[in-house]
């Protein structure tokens, strides 16, 4: 995983409220046994007509917003399905994070696992942020997740939380599995108790 | 005296291998199920780290999403669906996962198999990359849905690193009254608490209303806990739990059944735990419902109308009601009665269980389906299916009118040959209303077995109540 590292992108406004998976990556799109090429499909059904042409109307594509790399959101973002393919299809579009009032809890921890960085603000925050988004091409925010500061296109400074665990993991391109690789001392050990505990746990064999 | 505990505190405790200093714990997982969708790029992680499966024993696989409902022996005509399933076919092999195949009597929805055959018990932790997987709360067992890389995290760990949830209990009081069913529950709950409502929660359901369902009707409750944005649902062991685990294939077996029973009566919530969050229900009150808009929380019951934007308060709100009403193409101040489907689907890891079938033969049995309407039936798996056609239940629905296929998530998701066409209405069991869930364009009204039954024959939505009369 790629470190995290403070960057100044287009924020687009997508102030709607519950934008589910099924709209962040339509379930026909999920054949894939890749992580990568799912940007072209992201918010496929609001983004193109049924002719395949692009939905001059959507957000992404209008010419200020091409390129955006943060999207602020209306609350529930990413309610649904648990399918990692929503934040890969964010991530392969571009997108380096997501702002908004609240997101869904399974969306929430995988787009995380593939270097994003959501933050939650009050509301009165994301209003005015949104407001930032509305204006186009002027529409940049700076994202520092060091200093845990947004900085907003009048200058002014937004401070957010982050989950210090997550933050560390961000910062330093960190795979979960290794660290968690690093205390099979502590897994060897609960099994070994469990099973003394619990012996009636299944043993799953097919025979046919 | 120790503090009072709820069945998830303790699930929870009973797991934690480890926790840091602010709270977040890795916690050991008792069963990983798997399917094609969610774990190629896991088994891919796992190859190019040089990574093994730690707990084979532990883990089960099975294609559901993608399989073909119709004739089977032609294989899989899709490209991309069969690339999918002969990914998972070659991973299991060369990880040695237990894996169901598809022309095994036992292959179904991962959610429907796991209770099946005895793997979800009481107390356990379950997780599946699969949102659903929250529908073995209702044995008791902490269990919910994870992403991909998450799914390559317990692989190669068979532990998890998580944050605890906080607890809320649902109490759902009374009787309902006759025609409403455990899925007319769940859509009132969520019509009532919002698809946010349970957010960072573990939603135990609790109240006569849910210790009355059986385990059939407890799992589409739990099933649909995520709808509610819950991260798991919950409802406590009893002996309703212990009579359908009894003597399933992977439950524990004589001589370790009484320890088993005893560590499993132990785990409901103390009395005097409290909760982060309450909510009550009356069921007496509750109708069957249906959903109208492009959310599970748009549900209200089957005699009210389609509301119109203007009765909302909320401006997103107003603004998100008028989008889902065009996209349904409906008009608010419409009876729901009046919307006419074309197709019915039966079926899902919600409502595609033995009683689900059942239910929806008791009302089109001597009734046609409307002509111009598809209806589906699709059982949850070939166990399913073969228990329904022992009792004859094929026989009724296909007499009415109904196409009666091989298992899997068919309609549900469309990732198979299934799906609506744009603009094309079901009245379907599943789960998700959401835009193009069933097919690009396809509109979605989420009802119970028995109403989709009912408008199967009616040709639009319907009051079961009225077949009751
Ligand atoms: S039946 Fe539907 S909800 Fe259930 S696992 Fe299959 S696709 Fe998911």
């Amino acid at each position: 995983m790629d470190k995290f590292q403070t960057f100044t992108g287009i924020a687009a406004p997508m102030p709607a409220q519950n934008i589910d998976t099924d709209k962040v990556i339509p379930a026909r799109f999920l054949k894939t046994i890749e992580r990568k090429g799912l940007g072209k499909h992201l918010f496929n059904d609001m983004r193109y007509n049924s002719d395949g042409s692009e939905n001059e109307d959507f957000i992404l594509n209008k010419a200020a917003y091409r390129g955006a790399e943060v999207l602020v959101v209306g609350n529930n973002f990413g309610c649904g399905s648990s399918r990692e393919h929503a934040p890969w299809a964010l991530n392969d579009y571009g997108v380096k994070c997501l702002i908004g009032t609240d997101f869904a809890d399974i969306f929430f921890n995988n787009s995380f696992k593939n270097g994003m960085l959501l933050i939650k603000l009050p509301k009165e925050v994301i209003d005015e942020l949104m407001g930032d988004a509305k204006l186009g091409a002027n529409a940049r925010l700076t994202v520092n997740l060091e200093d845990q500061t947004i900085t907003r296109p009048n200058g002014e400074v937004v401070k957010f939380d982050v989950d210090p665990f997550k933050k560390h993991c961000l910062l330093n391109g960190l795979d979960d599995i290794g660290l968690t690789m690093a205390n099979k001392s502590e897994i060897d050990g609960f099994e070994g108790k469990d099973d003394g505990s619990r012996p009636w746990m299944p043993k799953i064999q097919l025979t046919d | 005296m120790a503090k009072p505990r709820t069945l998830f505190d303790k699930i929870w405790e009973n797991h934690v291998v480890r926790t840091e200093d602010d709270g977040t714990a890795l916690i050991y997982i008792d069963l990983h199920l798997t399917h094609e969708v969610t774990s190629p790029q896991a088994f891919a992680g796992l190859r190019a780290a040089g990574r093994k499966l730690r707990r084979p024993d532990r883990t089960i696989a099975v294609a559901d999403h993608n399989v073909p409902t119709t004739d089977r022996s032609k294989g899989i005509e899709d490209p991309e669906s069969k690339l999918q399933v002969e990914t998972l076919e070659s991973n299991v092999k060369e990880f040695g996962v237990p894996y169901i195949p598809v022309d095994d009597i036992r292959q179904g929805i991962v959610h429907i198999i796991g209770p099946e055959q005895g793997l979800t018990q009481p107390g356990m932790t379950v997780v599946c990359g699969d949102s659903h997987t929250s529908t073995h709360g209702a044995f008791g067992a902490l269990a919910f849905g994870i992403g991909t890389s998450e799914v390559e995290h317990v692989f190669a760990t068979q532990s998890l690193v998580q944050k605890p949830a906080k607890n809320m209990r649902i109490t759902v009081k009374g009787t309902p009254p006759e025609g409403t069913t455990a899925k007319d529950l769940i859509l009132a709950i969520i019509g009532k608490i919002g698809t946010a409502g349970g957010t960072g929660h573990v939603i135990e359901y609790a109240g006569d209303a849910i210790k009355n369902l059986s385990m059939e009707g407890r799992m589409t409750v739990c099933n649909m806990s995520i709808e509610a944005g819950a991260r798991a649902g919950l409802i406590a062991p009893d002996e309703t739990t212990f009579e359908y685990l009894k003597g399933k294939p992977y439950s524990p077996k004589a001589g370790q059944w009484e320890q088993a029973v005893s560590y499993w009566s132990s785990l409901p919530s103390d009395d005097g735990a409290t909760y982060d969050k309450e909510v009550e229900l009356d069921a007496t009150k509750i109708e069957p419902y249906v959903t109208w808009g492009t959310s599970p929380q748009d549900a209200l019951p089957i005699s009210a109308m389609v509301p119109k934007p203007e009765e909302f308060d909320d401006e997103g709100r107003q603004a998100g009601v008028a989008r889902s009403l065009e996209y349904m193409g409906l008009t608010g101040g419409m009876p729901i009665t009046d919307i006419k489907v074309d197709t019915v689907f039966i079926g899902s890891c919600t409502n595609g269980r033995l009683e689900d079938f059942r239910a929806a033969a008791a009302i089109a049995k001597g009734h046609k389906v409307a002509a111009g309407v598809r209806a589906l039936a699709v059982p949850g798996s070939g166990l399913v299916k073969e228990a329904a056609e022992a009792e004859g239940l094929d026989k009724i629905l296909t007499e009415a009118g109904f196409e009666w296929r091989e298992p899997g998530c068919s309609m549900c998701l469309a990732m198979n040959a299934d799906k609506l066409r744009p603009g094309e209405r079901s009245a379907s069991t599943s789960n998700r209303n959401f835009e193009g869930r069933q097919g690009p364009g396809g509109r979605t009204h989420l009802v119970s077995p028995a109403m989709a039954a009912a408008a199967a024959i009616k040709g639009h939505l319907a009051d079961v109540r009225e077949f009751l009369k």
